[in-house]
C-alpha cells in the first residue's frame, strides 16, 4: 500500500509518495528528502538531536510517522537562516560557542527556536537550562547553550520591540 | 576536504586569539556533512543483528523470515560471510582490537554483530534483522569484578609497563603516623558521542571509499587496507566532521569492516549506522575498575607512600586495553615511595578501549578522594595536605618537569572559588534553603604526548595559502586552532589562507588523541609554513629585483602577506610580487612534527590543574546538584582561548557525569547492559549544569614541543570526579566509595 | 518495526468500528512508536487518532471541575491558564516529565497508556510475564533497583512511570472511555491494574476500548491552593523518577480539612490510600501527622529486589511533599518543575 501526503518543508509544498508507513519523520527528510541537517542520535525521543518544528511545535522528529503528518508544515534546520543571514538563535550558538563537534547542534538550535516561541523560559538562565533539557550534548557545551538561547531570547524581544514601537 | 563552508562571522586571526569557529556557520546550518549524511547513487542500508546472550553460540538464524521481507535484499551470516583477507582474531597494530566479521558463530559478548542485513530501504533492514530471531546455547557468562581471581596485567596500554615501583611502599607504609587503605570502584561507561559509529562505504573496483567518522584518518586506512586486502592507498576515508569521538573513533569496528566486506561483495555502496544501543558493546568502552590506595604520612603530613593498585575489566583477549587507572598516582604528588600496578579480570564483554583521560580519569577520582580522606586523618585542609605533598620534580623519576604551574592553578582556583575558610569538619554548611552544602577539591593531570605528523604549505602566487594535514575535528576545534598555528607560520590573515583536512589523501596529521592533536598536527603545519616562507625568502634573497636581494642571511618574518628582512624592517616585499618574479609557480613547504625521543626521556610533561566543586543536597531527600565547579588549568600555550574553554568546561562535565551519573547496568546473570539506552544511560543534561567556570594559567614551555603546546581535551575531566566526590563528603559526612555516587548511597548511611 | 496497514479515521465512532484484534491506537506516538521501534509491541494495523476533532478540547466545566479530551498535547494542557489555575500539580506533574518535544506530541490518552520503563519488559529478549505471559520475570533478580515496592506479585515487579498519572489519582479523575460496547466511565483507581497473576492485563480497558477523555471532578479543585508534585531523581531533569508525590490540602486555618495523596514510581499503578488520607483530616499540617500518613500510605511496601531504599525515599518524599502544599501553591511554575531545586521565590502566575 502506498500513503500520498503533502508537506510544506521550511516553505516549499513537497508532495511525497510513501511505499512504506514506517517511515518516521525523521527518516523521510534524511534519506528521501536529502534534508541532512536533522540529525538521529537515539531514534527513541532520548535525545533530542532530532528535534524539529511541526506547525511551530518542536518535537522529536524520531518518533513522528510520516505517514500522519499529511498538510503539516515543517522547519528544519536547512530552513532557518534567511539566505546568508543567520537566525538570531544560530548566531547566537556561534558566538557563545554553544556547540563542539556540532552533531546535536540542529536539534538544539531548532529546540531554543521553540523554546522562545513558546515563551515560558524567558531570558532566566535556569528556566533556559530546564527548558534545553530534552537535548543532550554529549561534548557538554551546555554552559554556552544556555548563554546563547538566554542572548538570542533577549535579542528577539528586543527586535520584537522595536518593530512593534 | 576542504576549508568548512566560509562565512559572514568575522574573526581575528592567529594563535592565542579567541577566533570564532570556523567551521560554525556548516554547524549551525546543517551544512556540516557527518559520515551518515551521504547517501550515494546506488546505495543500500545494512544493519547488523547483535548478540542478545554474552557468551555462547548461535545456533539458529531464521534468513529465510529475513529474506521474505519486502525489500530485504541480501542476509549475511556466517555461512556467507563477505570474505576479509587479514585474521580478525589478530590484532594487527597497537591500537587495533580483535574483530567479530562472522567468522564464526561464536558470541564473545552482548551486541556482537552476528548477521547483516541488507534492505532497499533502511526500514527493510531494520526489521529484517529483526526477523532473524536468534537462537542459542547460551553459556554463562563471565560478568562483574568477581567473576574470576585478578591476575597481573600482561602489560599496560600504549605499550607501557604494568607495574611501575619507586622506592619502597612497604616500609613507607610501615614508617607512616597515619595510613589510609581505601577501595574505589568505577563502573564500565559508554562513550556515546551523540553521532553514533557510522560508514558509508563505496567500491570502485579495488578501490574503495569510505566516509566514517575517523579520529586517525591516515592510521585507519592501513587497518582497513589489512582486513581487506589491498594497498592502503586504494583507500580514501573521508571525515571532515565528526559527531564526537572521545576515543571511540580511531581504529576500525567490527560492524564497520563487515560493511564494507559486503559493499564489495554486492556491488552496492552501503551505509551502516549502529543504534543507541549497539553503541554498547562492538565499539568500545571504560572498562570497570576496582581500585585499592594505600597512603601513608609522617609527622609533617608529607606522603612516605603512595600504593595503587588497580584492578580492571577486560574482555576474553589478553591483548585488551585495560583501563590503566593506578597511573594516576604517578608524576603527581611527592610520596617518598610510589607504586601503581594493574590488575585484569576477564569478562565476556566488548573489547575495552580508551575513553576520554582513559586511566586518568578513573585513576584520578579514586586517588583524589583519597587523598581527601588521608587530608581529613591527618586534620589538614585538602588544599594545604597537597600543598605540602607538592612535586617540584617528578616523583619516582626525579626528572624536571618541563613546566609545571600547579601552584598558580591552586591559587587561582581557590581564590576564584573562595576556598579560604572552608570549614575541615563535614557538614557544617547549609545554604538558605536548608541544603546541605559542600566545598571539594582535586588535582587536574594528564600526560601532555606529542605523536607523529606531516604537513604541506603551499603559498600561492596571489600570496594567499593553503595548507594540508589530515587532522580530526571532532568538536575540540581543529579546523579553526590549526588554522591559526598555520596562519601564524605563513605570516598569513587567517581568512587567506586555505585548509584542507579530514581526509586521508593529505599528509598523515596523526591520531586526535591524549590530547596531542593540536601540538602534533599544528606542528607539522607550522614547520611546513616555516618551510615554505624559508624557500620564499631564498627566492626573494637571490632576486635583485627584490627589496630583499642580498638579506638572505639575517632571516626573515612574515607578516600579513609581506615577507620583512629580520634586521631591518623597512625592506620588504609582498608575497605575491615575490612569487610572480620568479616564474609564477607556487611555493610549497613540507613539515613534519615529532618529539625527539631525547627529549621525551629528559623532562615530564604534564598538563596540570585544580578544580573547586560546591554541591548542594537536599538534606531529607538526598538529591544532589553540583552549583558551582571552578577549574583553573596550567595547559602550555593556548591557541585559541575560547575553544579551549569549551573543552575544558566539556571534560569538567564529564567529571560531573562520572561522579553523580555515568555507569552501564549490567544484568549479573546474563552479562548484558540492561540500560544500553540514554534515558537508562545518564549523562547530564543541560538542567545539571549551572555555575561553571574555567580559568587558564599560561606557562612557557620550550621543552613540549617547539610551539608550547601541552592539550586541554581530557585534562579537566581529571581531578573533576574528586572534587565533586569530596564536596558530597563535605556536604555529608559520608564517603561513598564509587562512582556514580547515588541518592539511595547517601540515604543509606542516613 | 513490523509492517502495519495505516487507518486515519475522523471520528471516534469509525475508530473503534476499526479496531480488530492486533490493531492499536496511536496518538502522540512517543511511546507507541518505541515500543513498536524495539518490538515489544507490534500492530498490524495503527488507527491514527489525530484527526479526530471531538478527542482535542480542554474544557473547564461548571461548578469547578474539567474534562480533558484524550489527544490534547501534555504541555497544552499544562500551560492551559485555567487547567493549571484549578489544578496546578497536573500541570506540576506534566512538567516534570519528559522534555519539552515529547510533552509537545505525547497526548493525555497517551500518557494514560504509557507501558512500563522495566528495562525486561522493555528487551524482547528477556523472559516478562507483562510482555509475554508465563514467560518469567527477569527482574526479579536482575536490575531491579527503580522497580516497584508496593502491589507488585510474584509475577511482575514493573512501576507505571507516568508523572501526570500521579496527581490524577490523587484527585480522583474518572476516565472515560468508548469501545465496542459504547462508552463508560472507569476512575482511574480501577484504571491501572496491579499485576497479580495476569501482568499482562494492563489496565481496565476491554479490547477495542479507547481512552475518549478524563474527567476531573468538581471537588478536585478544591485544592488549588495546596496543591504540589514532587519528584525524585538522578538527574535534575529529563529522567524518570525514582520516586514522586502528588499531595494536596484542602487547609481551614490550620486544620486540614481534606487531604490528597498519591505516590509515583512505586507500584504498577499510581499508589493512593484514602485511609492514609483521612488520618490528616482534622489535624494541624505537622511533620508528625505527614509522617503518620506517609506510614499508612506506605503499609506493606516491601522491596522486590534491590529496591529496598525506595520504600524510606518514599515516605520522606511523601512527609516533604505535604509540607510543600502545606506551603501553598507557588504563584508561578517553578523553573524546575517538581525537583527540589526548583526556585519558588518569584510572584507570578502560576504558568
Amino acid at each position: 500500500m502506498s500513503y500520498s501526503i503533502s508537506l510544506t518543508v521550511n516553505g516549499a509544498q513537497r508532495r511525497v509518495q510513501l511505499d512504506d508507513p514506517r517511515v518516521t519523520l525523521l527518516d523521510l527528510l534524511r534519506e528521501r528528502l536529502d534534508l541532512t541537517g536533522t540529525k538521529k542520535g537515539c531514534d527513541r525521543g532520548q535525545c533530542g538531536a532530532c528535534t524539529v518544528l511541526v506547525d511551530g511545535r518542536r518535537i522529536n522528529s524520531c518518533l513522528a510517522l510520516a505517514v500522519t503528518l499529511d498538510g503539516a508544515d515543517i522547519s528544519t534546520i536547512e530552513g532557518l537562516a534567511d539566505g546568508d543571514t543567520l537566525h538570531p538563535v544560530q548566531a547566537a550558538f556561534i558566538e557563545h560557542d554553544g556547540f563542539q563537534c556540532g552533531y546535536c547542534t540542529p536539534g538544539q538550535i531548532m529546540s531554543a527556536v521553540g523554546l522562545i516561541s513558546e515563551g515560558h523560559a524567558g531570558d532566566d538562565p535556569e528556566r533556559v537550562r530546564e527548558g534545553m533539557s530534552g537535548n543532550l550534548c554529549r561534548c557538554a557545551a551546555y554552559h554556552g547553550i544556555t548563554e546563547a538561547v538566554v542572548d538570542a531570547t533577549r535579542r528577539m524581544a528586543e527586535t520584537t520591540e522595536r518593530k512593534s514601537a | 576536504m576542504s576549508d568548512p563552508v566560509t562565512m559572514p562571522i568575522r574573526f581575528g586571526s592567529n594563535s592565542g586569539q579567541s577566533v570564532t569557529r570556523r567551521d560554525g556557520v556548516a554547524k549551525v546550518t546543517g551544512r556540516a556533512t557527518y559520515a551518515a549524511d551521504n547517501h550515494p547513487d546506488g546505495m543500500l542500508y545494512a544493519v547488523f543483528a547483535p548478540a542478545t546472550i554474552a557468551r555462547g553460540r548461535v545456533t539458529h538464524l531464521d534468513t529465510a523470515a529475513a529474506k521474505a521481507h519486502p525489500g530485504v535484499v541480501e542476509v549475511f551470516t556466517p555461512q556467507n560471510r563477505p570474505p576479509v583477507v587479514g585474521d580478525p582474531d589478530k590484532k594487527p597494530f597497537m591500537f587495533a582490537i580483535p574483530l567479530e566479521l562472522l567468522q564464526d558463530d561464536t558470541v564473545r559478548y552482548a551486541m556482537q554483530p552476528i548477521a547483516l542485513v541488507i534492505g532497499e530501504t533502511l526500514e527493510a533492514a531494520t526489521e529484517g534483522a529483526r526477523l532473524l530471531n536468534p537462537q542459542y546455547a547460551a553459556e554463562t557468562p563471565r560478568t562483574g569484578m568477581d567473576a574470576e581471581a585478578a591476575k597481573p596485567a600482561p602489560s599496560g596500554p600504549f605499550g607501557r609497563p604494568a607495574e611501575v615501583v619507586h622506592g619502597d611502599t612497604a616500609a613507607g607504609l610501615a614508617k607512616a603516623v597515619e595510613t589510609l587503605d581505601v577501595t574505589y570502584d568505577t563502573p564500565a561507561q559508554y562513550h556515546n558521542a551523540m553521532e553514533p559509529h557510522a560508514i558509508v562505504a563505496k567500491w570502485d573496483g579495488d578501490r574503495l571509499e569510505i566516509d566514517t567518522p575517523n579520529q586517525a584518518i591516515v592510521l585507519s586506512r592501513a587497518f582497513y587496507a589489512y582486513y581487506l586486502g589491498i594497498p592502503a592507498d586504494h583507500i580514501l576515508i573521508r571525515s571532515p566532521y565528526l559527531g564526537g569521538g572521545f576515543g571511540s573513533k580511531a581504529v576500525p569496528y567490527s560492524p564497520l569492516v563487515l560493511t564494507i566486506a559486503a559493499a564489495r561483495v554486492l556491488d552496492r555502496p552501503l551505509k551502516l549506522v549502529l543504534s543507541r544501543s549497539q553503541m554498547f558493546g562492538p565499539v568500545g568502552h571504560r572498562g570497570a575498575t576496582r581500585q585499592r590506595l594505600r597512603i601513608g604520612i609522617d609527622d609533617q603530613a608529607q606522603m612516605t607512600a603512595l600504593d595503587h593498585v588497580a584492578t580492571a575489566i577486560v574482555d576474553s583477549f589478553d591483548s585488551s586495553f585495560p583501563e590503566p587507572a593506578a597511573g594516576a598516582s604517578q608524576g603527581l604528588y611527592a610520596a617518598s615511595a610510589l607504586r601503581s600496578a594493574l590488575m585484569v579480570v576477564h569478562n565476556d564483554i566488548g573489547v575495552p578501549g580508551a575513553m576520554r583521560a582513559p586511566g586518568e580519569a578513573s585513576g584520578s577520582a579514586a586517588l583524589e578522594c583519597a587523598i581527601d580522606e588521608m587530608a581529613e586523618k591527618a586534620g589538614i585542609d585538602p588544599l594545604e595536605f597537597r600543598l605540602k605533598n607538592y612535586a617540584d620534580i617528578e616523583p619516582g623519576t626525579g626528572k624536571p618537569y618541563s613546566s609545571k604551574a600547579l601552584r598558580e592553578c591552586y591559587a587561582k582556583g581557590a581564590q576564584r572559588f573562595g576556598w579560604a575558610g572552608r570549614p575541615l569538619a563535614p557538614r557544617q554548611m547549609v545554604d538558605e534553603n536548608g541544603f546541605l552544602t559542600g566545598w571539594g577539591m582535586g588535582t587536574a593531570l594528564f600526560g601532555a604526548p606529542m605523536f607523529a605528523a606531516q604537513a604541506r604549505a603551499v603559498l600561492r602566487p596571489d600570496g594567499t595559502g593553503l595548507v594540508e594535514t589530515a587532522a580530526a575535528d571532532m568538536g575540540q576545534g581543529a579546523w579553526t586552532a590549526l588554522a591559526q598555528i598555520a596562519a601564524d607560520s605563513l605570516g598569513l590573515p587567517l581568512d587567506k589562507v586555505e585548509f584542507r583536512s579530514g581526509s586521508s589523501d593529505l599528509p598523515d596529521g596523526g591520531v586526535a588523541g591524549g590530547s596531542g592533536h593540536t601540538a602534533t598536527a599544528g606542528g607539522a603545519l607550522h614547520a611546513a609554513g616555516t618551510d615554505a616562507i624559508r624557500r620564499l625568502g631564498e627566492l626573494a634573497a637571490a632576486d635583485p629585483a627584490s627589496p630583499l636581494f642580498g638579506t638572505g642571511n639575517q632571516g626573515f618574518i612574515p607578516r600579513d602577506g609581506r615577507l620583512y628582512a629580520a634586521r631591518d624592517e623597512s625592506r620588504s616585499e609582498a608575497y605575491a610580487d615575490i612569487i610572480a618574479r620568479a616564474g609564477g609557480e607556487a611555493i610549497e613547504g613540507k613539515g613534519s612534527a615529532s618529539r625527539p625521543p631525547e627529549d621525551a626521556g629528559r623532562y615530564a610533561m604534564y598538563s596540570h590543574g585544580a578544580v573547586f566543586a560546591e554541591v548542594k543536597i537536599d538534606p531529607v531527600l538526598f538529591q544532589m546538584r553540583v552549583t558551582r565547579l571552578v577549574g583553573a588549568f596550567a595547559a602550555g600555550r593556548i591557541i585559541n582561548p575560547k575553544l579551549a574553554e569549551s573543552q575544558l568546561m566539556g571534560g569538567m562535565i564529564w567529571g560531573i557525569s562520572f561522579a553523580l551519573h555515568e555507569e552501564a547496568r549490567f544484568d549479573k546473570r546474563t552479562g548484558r547492559i540492561m540500560n544500553s539506552d540514554l534515558a537508562g544511560y545518564h549523562i547530564p543534561v543541560n538542567a545539571d549544569v549551572r555555575g561553571l567556570e574555567v580559568m587558564t594559567v599560561h606557562e612557557d614551555d620550550p621543552h613540549v614541543n617547539p610551539l608550547g603546546i601541552k592539550g586541554v581535551g581530557e585534562i579537566g575531566v581529571t581531578g573533576t570526579v574528586g572534587a565533586i566526590g569530596n564536596a558530597i563528603w563535605h556536604a555529608t559526612g559520608r564517603r561513598i566509595r564509587h562512582f556514580p555516587i547515588r541518592i539511595e548511597d547517601l540515604l543509606a548511611q542516613d | 518495526m513490523k509492517r502495519f496497514d495505516y487507518i486515519r479515521p475522523v471520528s471516534v465512532d469509525d475508530a473503534v468500528a476499526a479496531f480488530r484484534p492486533g490493531a492499536a491506537y496511536l496518538g502522540g506516538g512517543t511511546n507507541l512508536l518505541d515500543l513498536m521501534k524495539i518490538g515489544v509491541i507490534q500492530p498490524d494495523t495503527l488507527i491514527d487518532l489525530g484527526r479526530i476533532a471531538e478527542l482535542g478540547p480542554i474544557e473547564m466545566l461548571p461548578g469547578g471541575g474539567a474534562r480533558v479530551g484524550a489527544l490534547v498535547r501534555n504541555s497544552d494542557l499544562a500551560y492551559d491558564r485555567a487547567f493549571a489555575a484549578a489544578f496546578p500539580m497536573v500541570a506540576e506533574a506534566i512538567l516534570a516529565g519528559a522534555s519539552g518535544q515529547l510533552r509537545n506530541a505525547a497526548t493525555v490518552g497517551g500518557n494514560l497508556m504509557q507501558k512500563t520503563r522495566c528495562a525486561y519488559f522493555q528487551d524482547p529478549h528477556s523472559a516478562c510475564n507483562r510482555r509475554e505471559p508465563g514467560s518469567g520475570c527477569a527482574a526479579r533478580g536482575g536490575d531491579n533497583a527503580n522497580l516497584a515496592v508496593l502491589g507488585w506479585s510474584d509475577a511482575c515487579i514493573a512501576t507505571n512511570p507516568s508523572d501526570m498519572c500521579v496527581p490524577l489519582a490523587a484527585l480522583g479523575a474518572v476516565v472515560e472511555v468508548q469501545g465496542p460496547a459504547g462508552k463508560r466511565d472507569i476512575p482511574i483507581a480501577d484504571f491501572h491494574q496491579l499485576p497479580g497473576d495476569q501482568p499482562e492485563t494492563e489496565t481496565a480497558l476491554q479490547p477495542g476500548e479507547l481512552v475518549i477523555a478524563i474527567r476531573l471532578p468538581t471537588e478536585a479543585a478544591d485544592f488549588a491552593r495546596n496543591a504540589r508534585y514532587l519528584k525524585v531523581r538522578e538527574r535534575t531533569s529529563f529522567a524518570f523518577a525514582l520516586v514522586s508525590v502528588a499531595a494536596a490540602l484542602k487547609l481551614d486555618g490550620q486544620k486540614i480539612i481534606a487531604a490528597r495523596i498519591a505516590l509515583g514510581a512505586v507500584a504498577a499503578k499510581p499508589w493512593r490510600v484514602t485511609a492514609a488520607e483521612d488520618l490528616l483530616v482534622g489535624q494541624a499540617p505537622t511533620e508528625e501527622a505527614f509522617a503518620r500518613a506517609a506510614d499508612a500510605l506506605l503499609e506493606g511496601a516491601r522491596a522486590s529486589g534491590d529496591n529496598g531504599y525506595k520504600i524510606e525515599l518514599a515516605r520522606r518524599a511523601v512527609i516533604r511533599a505535604l509540607q510543600m502544599s502545606a506551603a501553598g501553591t507557588p504563584k508561578r511554575m517553578p523553573a524546575l518543575p517538581a525537583s527540589p531545586f526548583g526556585d519558588v521565590a518569584e510572584e507570578h502566575s502560576h504558568v
